[in-house]
């Protein structure tokens, strides 16, 4: 699940400044699910941006905006409210916001902040467990991630900074290279640690640039795009 | 050749120095401490690099203007801020300019110091940094040409590579680890965080006898007994035992400095035969140096 947060009334305000009317589209997917947004906290943006004088002509909630099909097609049910709006409030994610850019001819505005990819992996992506850095190094570091368990994304051991075990930036969050060392001296590989870990490939690591300029603009990707497109997106740019 | 490196083969006992670059151009200064008190008591001068992640004045320049008025610098490198084509190439400038003594760093964290908002880099670790100064040192670099062959310098490098230990952590097995693998990319001496236990040190140099680096202790200067407090409480690896924090407290406002010279000189002759040097870190209190080698009893 992508875990969002409302930005500010004040810089959503700021945003808008001089429009005559502002359509608020709600996703009914992530924000909803980790209740930070959603058609009830649309109502409220709504009340919120009402007050200081703008004009909202409409607040609706499409079930997945990154879903651009299903976008296209629920927000022609709200062309009435769009034709007296100058642009388009989102409330989601990132990629909500450009997938709503992407098929209404509307300038669009986020309404929220995405904070991070938070969830649970396969149904929905988790950045917090694993960074995708394309180079897996669990079987080294006994299951456990060191580019999202380190502060410092360190890949040959604890930095020295462990204080009562815990990370040196905070006090709260366990040093995930002592963790990784717990976790394989219980399992008899402390040796694993040895090993010399090469610096990351940030070619594997980085979105790709490929396809930066291919996903404009396909979601569903693999069925859109033959296996070759799909194949050279994945960023052998050496 | 680094009187350093010349030094430590030597098998004396050696001490080095710290020095913090200025934050701003003020430079005059810290080299003036280091030319009145450091310059002939200690063999090498650390100059740290954006410590505590804190910006300051780069340590490159420092260490060429501490080379210039015949003091031998120790380049210290975080990986924190660089990634490793900036880093690589500083190496080289490093080395252009007569710089051979460097020691590589992990670096505190970003929200440690007072640019909270920066991006950590940590594009190489401390172990991938002391790996691109052996690459260095055999005439290639950490890239490859365009057909995937090892790239070929013009003129090529020579550095002492020194990398640091934590002896009185709590868990010293991965310190111990992580040690061998900086050794194994290539470190040729380690200075150590502040040691305040000679027992405990004396445990961890058995535990690392098979690691045939010289070592040379941490010594940081404690200015009073809210000092060590704070040790205590917030650097790791650091444990402060009670009868120094007991001394200081009780020292007389104005004895203080004395008590902290003693207390740093009596770890070093308790410590002097278990390691290859001291490393002092004065923390600004550069001028007490020369007394704290002559407690120690060494010279
Ligand atoms: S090492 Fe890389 S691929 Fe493996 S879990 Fe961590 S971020 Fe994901
Ligand atoms: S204390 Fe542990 S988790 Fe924190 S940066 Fe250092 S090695 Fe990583």
């Amino acid at each position: 699940m992508i875990v969002t947060e409302m930005k500010p009334v004040d810089e959503i305000l700021g945003m808008i400044e001089g429009e005559k009317g502002v359509f608020i589209l709600c996703c009914g997917g992530c924000p909803e699910g980790y209740k930070s947004g959603g058609l009830s906290k649309g109502k409220d943006l709504a009340e919120a941006v009402g007050a200081k004088g703008v004009t909202v002509t409409g607040v609706a909630e499409i079930e997945f905006l990154c879903n651009k099909a299903l976008a296209g097609v629920k927000l022609n049910r709200s062309r009435e409210a769009l034709r007296g709006a100058d642009s388009i409030l989102v409330v989601s994610c990132g990629v909500g916001v450009q997938a709503v850019g992407n098929v209404a001819d509307f300038p669009v505005h986020p309404a929220m902040n995405t904070v991070s990819m938070g969830g649970r992996q396969g149904l929905w992506p988790g950045e917090e467990r694993c960074h995708q850095c394309g180079d897996c190094l669990l079987d080294r570091t006994g299951g456990l991630c060191p580019i999202t368990t380190c502060s410092k994304s360190l890949v040959n051991g604890t930095c020295g900074g462990t204080k009562e075990e815990h990370c040196e930036v905070d006090p709260k969050r366990p040093c995930g290279w002592l963790k990784i060392y717990q976790r394989l001296a219980a399992l008899g590989r402390a040796e694993c640690l040895k090993a010399l870990n090469a610096p990351r490939d940030h070619r594997k690591y980085d979105f790709p640039d490929a396809r930066r300029s291919t996903v404009l603009w396909a979601l569903e990707v693999a069925a859109e795009e033959t296996e070759e497109a799909v194949e050279a997106s994945r960023g052998t740019d050496t | 050749m680094s009187r350093l490196r010349e030094a430590l083969g030597k098998g004396g006992f050696t001490f080095t120095g710290e020095i913090g670059p200025p934050k701003g151009t003020n430079i005059a200064p810290v080299l003036h401490e280091a030319e009145e008190f450091l310059k002939d008591c200690v063999v090498a001068v650390n100059v740290t690099d954006i410590q505590t992640a804190v910006m300051r004045m780069s340590s490159l320049p420092v260490c060429k203007m501490l080379l210039d008025r015949g003091i031998e610098p120790v380049l210290q490198m975080v990986t924190r801020d660089r990634n490793r084509l900036a880093l690589q190439s500083d190496l080289l400038g490093a080395a252009a300019l007569g710089i051979e003594n460097v020691l590589a760093l992990t670096g505190d964290h970003i929200v440690m110091g007072d640019h909270q908002g920066a991006k950590g880099v940590w594009d190489l670790d401390s172990v991938g940094l002391l790996d691109a100064m052996t690459k260095l040192e055999s005439g290639t670099d950490l890239g490859l040409t365009m057909k995937g062959e090892p790239n070929a310098l013009d003129g090529v490098p020579t550095f002492f590579k020194g990398c640091v230990v934590a002896p009185c952590t709590e868990e010293v097995e991965p310190q111990i680890i992580k040690l061998e693998k900086k050794v194994a990319a290539g470190a040729q001496f380690v200075q150590t965080q502040a040691v305040y236990d000679p027992r405990a040190f004396e445990a961890f140099m058995k535990r690392i006898a098979h690691v045939k680096v010289p070592v040379l202790v941490g010594i940081v200067l404690l200015k009073n007994a809210g000092m060590a407090k704070y040790m205590n409480k917030n650097v790791p690896g650091v444990r402060v035992p009670k009868r120094i924090v007991d001394r200081l407290a009780a020292a007389d406002k104005k004895d203080v400095r004395k008590v902290s010279v003693e207390v740093a000189g009596e770890l070093i002759r308790e410590m002097k035969g278990m390691c290859a040097g001291a490393h002092i870190m004065p923390l600004g209190w550069d001028k007490e140096i020369p007394r704290v080698i002559e407690a120690s009893g060494v010279k």
